[in-house]
């Protein structure tokens, strides 16, 4: 059986500017434009963990993607491209095969999705999440995640470091 | 879940057809970012409607976001270097890699 949930008239809207959006991100000229619509994409998204009931994975969504690493793009197409001037074409010669290969994927994916949720494996529950999700995230990343936590914060540690030095103008 | 599960289908192709499509590095990351959406949308969907472990999905949600961040800023010092080298970031003005 495939299970339906409920999924009220949030959940179009929420799609719609997705899907919109998204479609706009990869196929407007204007990079800058591109990156507003990315922001309008990521802040749907936050909407759509809002109604799958993590919500602090939608503030996360907000305060990093939506002011963050939007924020950097922005900057960063700021500092290199000169977006006023002129409009080239965006899309390489290979457009069109990549849209079939697109669309094939997308055909063998949903199928994949069709026939695993209606082979019946999967147990689905009824019940919803605990409501105090922030809490319980809080108390697993101390105990239970405490390692990769760890791993992740070392990670960034080493990603700023490296974009600082990456990025320094060399004195000559 | 189904619902869910075929719009991050769909957003994750979009980025597909982006990442193969665009001429500018920069818009090569932005498609990124949408695949990478696309994936935590599966993982929270997963989490609500299959539990196991009560927060898994969430807690490996968190991590990708993370490692996006990261991602982002590295590839974008790469792309202002590049810029600064190349004064362009259209993918087919530098193939140094290539040989």
């Amino acid at each position: 059986m495939i299970d339906n949930g409920e999924v009220g008239l949030a959940f179009w809207i929420l799609s719609v500017v997705i899907l919109g959006s998204g479609f706009m991100v990869v196929s407007l000229k204007n990079i800058f434009h591109c990156a507003i619509f990315l922001i309008l994409c990521l802040s749907g998204v936050a909407g759509i963990f809002i109604l799958l009931n993590a919500e602090f994975l939608a503030a996360a969504q907000v305060l990093i993607y939506v002011g963050a690493v939007a924020i950097l793009m922005v900057f960063a197409i700021m500092l290199t491209s000169d977006l006023a001037s002129r409009k080239i074409v965006q899309t390489n010669q290979n457009a069109l095969v990549a849209f079939l290969a697109c669309l094939v994927f997308l055909t063998s994916v949903v199928w994949l999705i069709r026939s695993s949720l209606g082979s019946g494996v999967w147990n689905f529950t009824r019940e919803g999440l605990p409501s105090d999700n922030v809490m319980i995230i809080g108390k697993l990343l101390m105990t239970e995640y405490m390692l990769p936590f760890e791993v992740v914060s070392v990670l960034l540690l080493a990603a700023m470091i490296g974009a600082i030095v990456l990025a320094r103008r060399e004195r000559s | 879940m189904y619902h869910f599960l075929i719009l991050a289908a769909i957003l994750f192709t979009i980025g597909l057809f982006g990442v193969m499509t665009r001429r500018n590095t920069i818009g090569i990351l932005m498609s990124l970012e949408l695949m990478f959406n696309a994936a935590n949308i599966n993982f929270v969907a997963f989490n609500k409607y299959i539990v196991s472990d009560p927060m898994a999905g969430q807690m490996f949600a968190i991590f990708i976001i993370v490692i996006a961040a990261a991602e982002a800023t590295i590839g974008l010092a790469i792309v202002l270097l590049i810029y600064r080298n190349w004064q362009g970031i259209d993918t087919d003005h530098y193939s140094i890699m290539k040989w």
